[in-house]
């Protein structure tokens, strides 16, 4: 049962000055991760040059070239964290939103935010490298495959995702709704995923059997599994830059909105 | 419980009949988004049959969406949204209540009008059935899904435009499904695993869209 809300009626609070007693409040936590953010970002900075040029060198010069693929086979090393990355940092952005929703943290909203642009371009970078690799071996840019047709839908889903983030004037209420779409939309991505699957193979049976090509050798885990780490870090280190500058970012707000009210 | 959600379910009825034509502007929306087709791809018969269920669950899907711009937008507005909430109701059965009047007022005249459409587009005579069992277990997740969205963008600037961006995705799986029990019924096959996925889509909806729609009507009018 809902209970009647305790105060004054919304509309009759008067001018809303969010921040001004709460500022020292909302902020406490934030300037701690503001002193750890700033010693970790140049490791993360560091590990990332480091593994993706031992990484990229490992991909593009030490590693072999397919048997059937020939040298197109390189893309992978990029496609394929890239995938990785698109779903690891969906399921981060749920996991951000419930902790935000739940408990009220201050950083998970920011964390949730931050996350979306890098991981839709993750899934972009995935979609067009799955694209450039798929004229030369498929002979189509793209197929309406089970596989491609779910990442697109997951790219849609970040794109929604920012919009309604950014469509409020008010940036705590696009945090509240965001994080209850990215929530309603983690329930869909395992359902997206099997149905699509039943659609294909109702459709067309067989023909996507050779996406799985043949069991990977040593040789290439190795660079592949470099690539994925260097891309972690990568994520890591312009998850931290952008979460120091949303906070930056809300401290202005919260002045500029002192500042207004003359505070 | 149940009282309070029969009362909601006939205002909106009620003000769905007095505002006369408004409520039937998504029917005329899916008609004429229907017809449009046979002048885009061709009158070629064949052509048309092949791609009927495709095309009508399409126009459904968007008419029904039409349609839920204004689900909330209404009662935000004049402020009765927040007499609902403030209401000793819970939020999901109001929210229950408004899924309802909108199929109602939505989804069954499409599947009233979906078998004329398919007389039109030369669909096979078998998948009338499919099409209709696939339409009633499909429009109430529509409605459903749509309701978190249309709760969603409440108070944002652009609200239709962005409603689109947000619930076309999730309506993916519905028109998967409901294509291919159409297909599956013209064709001769099985309709009834199609049949049992989209009824489970739909109680998946049932139990967790109203919780999620609720949730952004608290947050949209705190």
């Amino acid at each position: 049962m809902k209970s009647y809300k305790k105060g004054p009626h919304p509309r009759a609070r008067g001018p809303d000055i969010r921040g001004a007693g709460n500022i020292m409040h909302r902020f406490a936590n934030p300037n701690r991760f503001m002193r750890l953010s700033q010693r970790a970002v140049p490791w993360f900075a560091a590990l990332t040059v480091v593994l993706l040029a031992a990484g990229l060198y490992l991909a593009l010069v030490a590693s072999p070239a397919d048997y059937q693929q020939g040298e197109t086979v390189r893309i992978m090393y990029v496609h394929v964290p890239s995938a990785w990355m698109a779903m690891f940092c969906y399921s981060g952005m749920a996991a951000a939103a419930a902790v935000g929703m739940i408990w009220k943290h201050p950083l998970a909203d920011l964390a949730a935010k931050s996350t979306a642009p890098i991981g839709a371009c993750f899934t972009f970078l995935a979609l067009l490298t799955g694209s450039l690799w798929g004229k030369p071996m498929w002979g189509a840019w793209w197929v309406w495959d089970a596989r491609l047709t779910s990442v697109l839908v997951l790219f849609f889903l970040y794109l929604g995702y920012i919009a309604l983030n950014n469509a409020f004037d008010d940036p705590a209420r696009g945090a509240k709704a965001s994080s209850i779409l990215v929530l309603v939309g983690f329930v869909n991505v395992p359902i997206i995923k099997f149905s699509v699957d039943w659609w294909n193979t109702l459709h067309q049976p067989a023909s996507i059997a050779r996406v799985e090509g043949p069991a990977i050798h040593a040789s290439m885990l190795w660079p592949l599994l470099v690539m994925a780490a260097g891309f972690t870090t990568y994520y890591l280190w312009v998850l931290l830059v952008r979460m120091r500058g949303e906070i930056v970012a809300g401290k202005i707000r919260a002045l500029r909105l002192r500042q207004v009210h003359g505070l | 419980m149940l009282n309070p959600l029969l009362i909601l379910i006939r205002r909106d009825l009620r003000l769905a009949v007095r505002q006369g034509m408004d409520s039937m502007m998504a029917l005329v929306f899916f008609v004429l988004a229907v017809v449009l087709f046979p002048f885009g791809v061709g009158p070629e018969a064949n052509v048309l049959a092949r791609i009927a269920a495709g095309v009508i669950w399409v126009a459904a899907l968007l008419a029904s969406m039409l349609a839920l711009e204004r689900l909330f937008q209404a009662d935000y507005e004049d402020g009765s949204l927040e007499l609902l909430v403030l209401a000793p109701v819970p939020m999901e059965v109001v929210v229950a209540a408004k899924i309802a009047a909108h199929w109602l007022t939505t989804g069954l005249p499409l599947m009233a009008a979906a078998p004329l459409l398919a007389v039109l587009l030369g669909m096979e005579a078998g998948g009338f059935a499919g099409l209709l069992a696939a339409l009633a277990l499909g429009t109430p997740s529509l409605s459903l899904i749509g309701a978190v969205g249309a709760a969603l963008i409440l108070g944002s600037r652009r609200g239709g435009v962005l409603l689109s961006l947000l619930i076309l995705p999730l309506y993916i799986p519905v028109l998967i499904f409901g294509v291919a029990a159409v297909d599956a019924a013209a064709g001769g096959y099985a309709l009834q695993p199609h049949l049992l996925v989209l009824t489970g889509l739909l109680l998946a909806a049932l139990a967790l869209a109203p919780w999620a729609a609720a949730a952004a009507l608290r947050q949209a009018v705190e």
